[in-house]
């Protein structure tokens, strides 16, 4: 009896654990699709693991408060804290082989209140759930040739995604990007009323297409230098744009962009003021976890912001166990490890 | 009552066979509390899905209040102590029984520490809802991280492990033994304790 009160308890434990369920997407297996994590990947975020250090202030117009009650929204100028980036997990990917750009920003607040987004240069999300993004690793990382016909027959809604990555224009700087918040969160204003929103970055900076080739010949590293001697010059710029949605559009669904009539709020400008290398930089040791919001900001039935909070946690648990293996500096002098 | 225990200088005369209702009230409340926060804490590492943010969402302000009655039953305990173990009791069992009452207490206050440091040192915010945010007592440092992630994941299965010794010890002293021991904790009433003696206040 005491045997079987014993083993019921460690047997539901294990259960809980997800030992007992090989199949469950737990956090371990999401992060472990983006792929083996060999040498030079170690210490390094599992995905959007090439990225540079920037800092600035967000000025915010108090437009935003109409929507939301969170003091970034307030009028007034707060400290940011970003991170421009490419959607790989390779950190020594060339800038020209990649696809999908991000923005990562860390905005505090004098009341204690912080927001953390990660966004992208895509202006949705490839597939519609957590599931389909596992499944989408699965087909991209195997070696069967049908793998990614037999995906895209299953997720149709991928095709959109193919359709901008053939045709969206390349842009020779992260500060002609657009940067695309893509998840739904719930807004709530100060007398309770509560809207689903998503939010883009609009560059102020004018786009100039550029092909991959020419970009390929410009250097492997050609986004970090540009923007470190843009940023050098004078400080770039985008509006945060608020997009409200009506009532029925899709929420949960972020590869379902909504109609661009949807009301829109300018909320304010991201001054992008100074550029630092990700080896020292101030973003290194950041975890852009979507879901750490202000009051006011919270997640709404999107699955994506649970899903990327765990397996961000899981990369920088992953990370942080392996800090000796990434190649900072510590202080010392550019060059001075080798 | 068995609480009443008089002045000081009759307290070493009462020789108690149960605990107090106080340590009783704050044994069963924390044992509660803490298996939920041992299932919360491997249920939230296994998932990706909404589930994920409720979980973590519970496990924060349950850490700080096990925290907090972990500390009161500390006091509790060095104040009125513990009913003796039955004289009978082999010195095995009974080293077994000082040794991993104390591990539970140094876990019950040492795990909610570790988290609170663990998340400092990884710079997130501390959110206990209700608006509450508790400050960093770490600053933020990789290297302390990845240390005291460790020691928070593998000592909860120890923490769990020891959990079942103490579960299966209980019920071996209330279903082989049946010595009284189970009997100084269980979850009833005084009344309902054959053989229980209240002390009085004349004793």
């Amino acid at each position: 009896m005491i045997a079987g009160v014993v083993g019921v308890s460690a047997a539901a434990f294990a259960y809980t654990a997800g030992w007992l369920s090989p199949h469950r997407l737990t956090p371990t297996r999401m992060v472990d699709g983006f792929g083996p994590t060999t040498p030079e990947k170690l210490g390094h975020r599992r995905n959007h693991a090439k990225g540079i250090c920037f800092t600035g202030v967000f000025d915010a117009n108090g437009a935003g408060s109409a929507l939301s009650k969170a003091r970034v929204f307030a009028a007034g100028s707060y400290p940011v804290i970003g991170r421009f980036n490419l959607g790989t997990p390779n950190p020594q990917a060339t800038d020209a082989s990649v696809r999908v750009r991000g923005l990562s920003i860390d905005i505090h607040t004098p009341d204690g209140g912080e927001w953390r987004s990660g966004m992208i240069s895509v202006p949705f999300f490839p597939v519609s759930n957590p599931q389909a993004f596992y499944a989408l690793l699965e087909a991209s990382g195997s070696k069967d040739p049908n793998a990614m016909g037999q995906f895209a027959a299953a997720h149709p809604e991928i095709k959109p995604f193919g359709a901008w990555a053939k045709t969206a224009p390349w842009t020779g700087s992260y500060a002609e990007e657009r940067y695309n918040g893509v998840n739904a969160f719930l807004f709530t204003d100060d007398a309770g009323n509560t809207r689903a929103v998503r939010w883009t970055m609009e560059p102020a900076a004018q786009p100039v297409p550029v092909s991959p080739d020419e970009l390929a010949k410009q250097g492997p590293d050609v986004l970090e230098k540009e923007i470190t001697e843009r940023i050098a010059k004078e400080p770039a710029r985008w509006t945060l744009r608020l997009q409200v949605a009506n009532d029925g559009d899709p929420t949960a669904d972020p590869s379902k962009a909504w109609p661009a009539d949807r009301r829109t709020v300018d909320a304010g400008t991201l001054v992008v003021q100074k550029i630092e290398p990700e080896s020292d930089g101030p973003c290194r040791d950041i975890n852009y976890d979507p879901t750490v919001l202000p009051a006011g900001v919270s997640t709404s039935d999107d699955p994506f912001p649970a899903a990327r909070s765990a397996a961000y946690a899981k990369s920088y648990d992953l990370r942080s166990a392996e800090a000796a293996h990434y190649p900072r500096n510590d202080g010392k002098p550019e060059g001075a490890t080798p | 009552m068995s609480t009443s225990l008089g002045t000081p200088g009759t307290a070493r005369d009462i020789v108690r066979t149960r605990f107090t209702a106080t340590q009783r009230t704050l044994h069963w409340l924390m044992a509660a509390a803490i298996l939920a926060m041992l299932f919360i804490g491997v249920g939230m590492k296994s998932t990706i899905t909404p589930k994920y943010l409720t979980l973590v969402s519970i496990h924060k302000p349950l850490g700080i209040a096990i925290l907090v009655l972990a500390l009161l039953r500390l006091g509790v305990r060095l104040r009125f102590g513990t009913p003796p173990l039955p004289a009978d009791l082999p010195a095995p069992m009974r080293l077994g029984a000082v040794l991993s009452h104390w591990a539970l207490y140094a876990l019950m206050i040492v795990m909610p520490l570790l988290g609170w440091a663990m998340l400092s040192a990884a710079g997130y915010p501390i959110r206990l809802g209700a608006g509450i945010t508790l400050p960093p007592i770490l600053a933020q440092d990789d290297h302390l991280h990845a240390v005291l992630w460790s020691l928070h994941s593998n000592l909860a299965f120890v923490f769990f492990a020891l959990i079942l010794l103490h579960l299966a010890a209980g019920l071996f002293h209330a279903l082989v033994r049946r010595d009284g021991v189970f009997e100084a904790m269980a979850p009833v009433s005084d009344n309902s304790v054959p053989g229980h003696r209240t002390p009085t206040a004349a004793e």
